[in-house]
């Protein structure tokens, strides 16, 4: 109980420093008491206007987008008792990204700014239903759906590429790809959270469903659990988080793939108790890999997010795999 | 008393009968060892008993009350039920394992009540586990793992306790031991029932027999008037000899019957 509680703990006070952190970082540096002081005045200056309308909203949806990365994946490997689900699974991401994508190369994005997130959105919630049409009725379908609708979008996508009319348009497109928080406003947020919230908490209640299928799916079918229902829940709960973060931000890896790993040994492998700690340690990660994107520049540009999390997440998952392989049977 | 029956169950798996009009009744305070060759619907009548299987025909009751209509979690509460070779997903500890089988008496948020602690204690003590409560489930050998699960269906003190071959893979020592649990549970008067595989343990446990053939059932009654060569060349095309009774039963067969 008390280890469970500490490694919540520990990954909220660092989610803390690091929200904090991201707010007076970047190409201008405020002080704490410049902080402060922009949060208290009322007067449009520099520092304010940077603090309220560039770092505050980018930071709430790097922690909002982390968040329900951490908590879908927490969430998708304690239902298919696999450690290698993650957010992707169930095709959503790749169809949020496929929505996106039509905007951009339509150019609907250009008229109107807000085209990429919503035609992601659309995109995400079709993605939805095509693999629960397909695959409801067990685990696996599920997953191969899954997989089918992920490859159908992925091929959508290159189409674009290919067909993309000039090299700026592609070059967009691959931009868009590669996922950033660069330049989100507070629409943004306001766009992103009711979905990522509503579907939060829906995720939240599948706790105690997940730890009776530790037993495997006979024995909590037996003890009075609803698969289907948990199931259905599980995808709907998905599709709003991942299918909002991925069309305000566009696809971000390894963060739910690897922020219930870390957890787990801390709250006794049990599936219910990974949830919030996992939850708090995405928007961590997220937030943290934001701003080290931004501040690790490379010939004057930021690193993409998406970029640097697979980057800074391929080798951990190296050290992960090695120290299984040490304690495997 | 708790009174488990199928009444008419027929079961189809693409256009084969897996169970074809199957009735049968079986009372509290009875341990019904199910037999039959591998395919005879063993495995499928007890899903359809346990309420996990909906039977294309017919339907399972308990008390009188079809299993169709009833509170999931109202009958998980009065029955308890174990697959094949039952297995832990993730490293959790054994007292863990065996607080899950209390998930239909929890609350929906929150931790574990106190006098559902006291359940879990009972189960482990009940079980000689105590000294493996702390221990990763994952990590345990066969045979404790078998005495967790029994504890995990235990734990929730159901009125029916369906397992399926619980005694597959276990050593001697280990599948006598148990029987003899699952016999103790029966004349505390629970309803166990146990797809086995072992006649022989069948014969001294059990109070009674359920012998299925090709989805159908081709004898049901106690044990000791039930369990003979005669059924056994029937059920299984062996030939064999069955001699003494209860405790002392042997069984033993020795050639394929000759078509």
């Amino acid at each position: 109980m008390r280890s469970g509680s500490a490694i919540a703990l520990a990954a909220g006070l660092a989610l803390a420093v690091l929200f904090i952190a991201s707010l007076a970082a970047g190409s201008v540096w405020l002080t704490p008491a410049q902080l402060l002081h922009a949060v208290g005045a009322d007067q449009n200056d520099l520092a304010q206007l940077i603090l309220l309308q560039l770092r505050l909203p980018r930071a709430v949806l790097a922690v909002l987008i982390g968040g329900a990365l951490g908590l879908c994946g927490a969430v998708l490997q304690g239902l298919l008792r696999n450690p290698l689900a993650e957010p992707g699974l169930l095709g959503v991401s790749s169809g949020a990204a496929l929505g996106a994508v039509i905007a951009l190369y339509f150019g609907l994005a250009a008229r109107f700014a807000y085209a990429a997130p919503l035609m992601g959105l659309t995109g995400a919630l079709l993605a939805m239903s095509l693999t629960y049409a397909f695959g409801r009725g067990g685990t696996l379908t599920l997953i191969l759906a899954g997989a089918a609708v992920s490859a159908l979008a992925g091929a959508g996508v290159s189409l674009a590429l290919d067909l993309a009319p000039n090299a700026s348009g592609a070059y967009e497109i691959m931009t868009w790809l590669m996922g950033s928080l660069t330049d989100r406003s507070w629409d943004h947020v306001w766009l992103a959270a009711p979905f990522i919230l509503g579907g939060a908490v829906l995720l939240a209640t599948t706790a105690r469903s997940l730890d009776a299928l530790s037993l495997g799916e006979a024995q909590a079918e037996s003890l009075g659990l609803d698969l289907d229902r948990l199931r259905v829940a599980v995808l709907i709960g998905v599709a709003l988080c991942v299918g909002a973060a991925t069309a305000v931000a566009g696809a971000i890896g390894f963060i739910g793939l690897i922020a219930p790993h870390l957890v787990r040994p801390f709250v006794a492998h049990q599936p219910s108790r990974t949830l919030l700690p996992s939850t708090l340690l995405g928007a961590a990660l997220l937030l943290g890999a934001d701003l080290a994107g931004r501040l690790l520049r490379y010939h004057g540009a930021e690193i993409k997010l998406g970029v640097f999390t697979a980057l800074a997440g391929a080798p951990f998952f190296f050290w992960l795999v090695l120290r299984l392989r040490a304690t495997a049977p | 008393m708790s009174r488990l029956s199928a009444r008419d169950v027929t079961v189809r798996r693409s256009g084969r009968a897996i169970l074809n009009d199957v009735s049968v009744s079986l009372p509290a305070g009875a341990f019904v060892a199910v037999i039959g060759a591998n395919g005879a619907g063993k495995s499928t009548l007890l899903s359809v008993l346990a309420g996990l299987l909906k039977p294309d025909q017919g339907e399972a009751l308990l008390d009188g009350q079809s299993l169709a209509t009833m509170d999931r979690k109202a009958l998980a509460r009065r029955r308890a039920y174990l697959p094949q070779t039952p297995r832990c997903e993730w490293p959790i500890a054994v007292e863990r394992l065996v607080a899950l089988g209390l998930t239909p008496s929890l609350p929906a948020f929150g931790g574990l009540p106190a006098d559902l602690r006291d359940r879990v204690d009972q189960a482990l003590t009940a079980l000689d586990l105590n000294d493996r409560r702390a221990q990763a489930a994952t990590t345990l050998s066969g045979g404790e793992l078998a005495r967790a699960m029994l504890a995990r269906a235990v734990v929730g003190d159901p009125q029916v306790l369906i397992l399926d071959e619980p005694i597959a893979g276990l050593d001697p020592r280990h599948a006598l031991d148990a029987m003899g649990r699952l016999q103790g549970f029966a004349q505390a008067g629970q309803l166990v029932v146990a797809a086995v595989h072992d006649l022989v343990l069948a014969a001294r446990f059990t109070t009674h027999i359920l012998a299925l053939k090709k989805g159908a059932v081709i004898a049901f009654g106690p044990t000791a008037q039930t369990l003979s060569a005669h059924l056994l060349r029937e059920a299984f095309q062996v030939e064999a000899r069955v001699a003494g009774e209860g405790r002392n039963s042997v069984i033993d067969v020795f050639a394929p019957t000759q078509p």
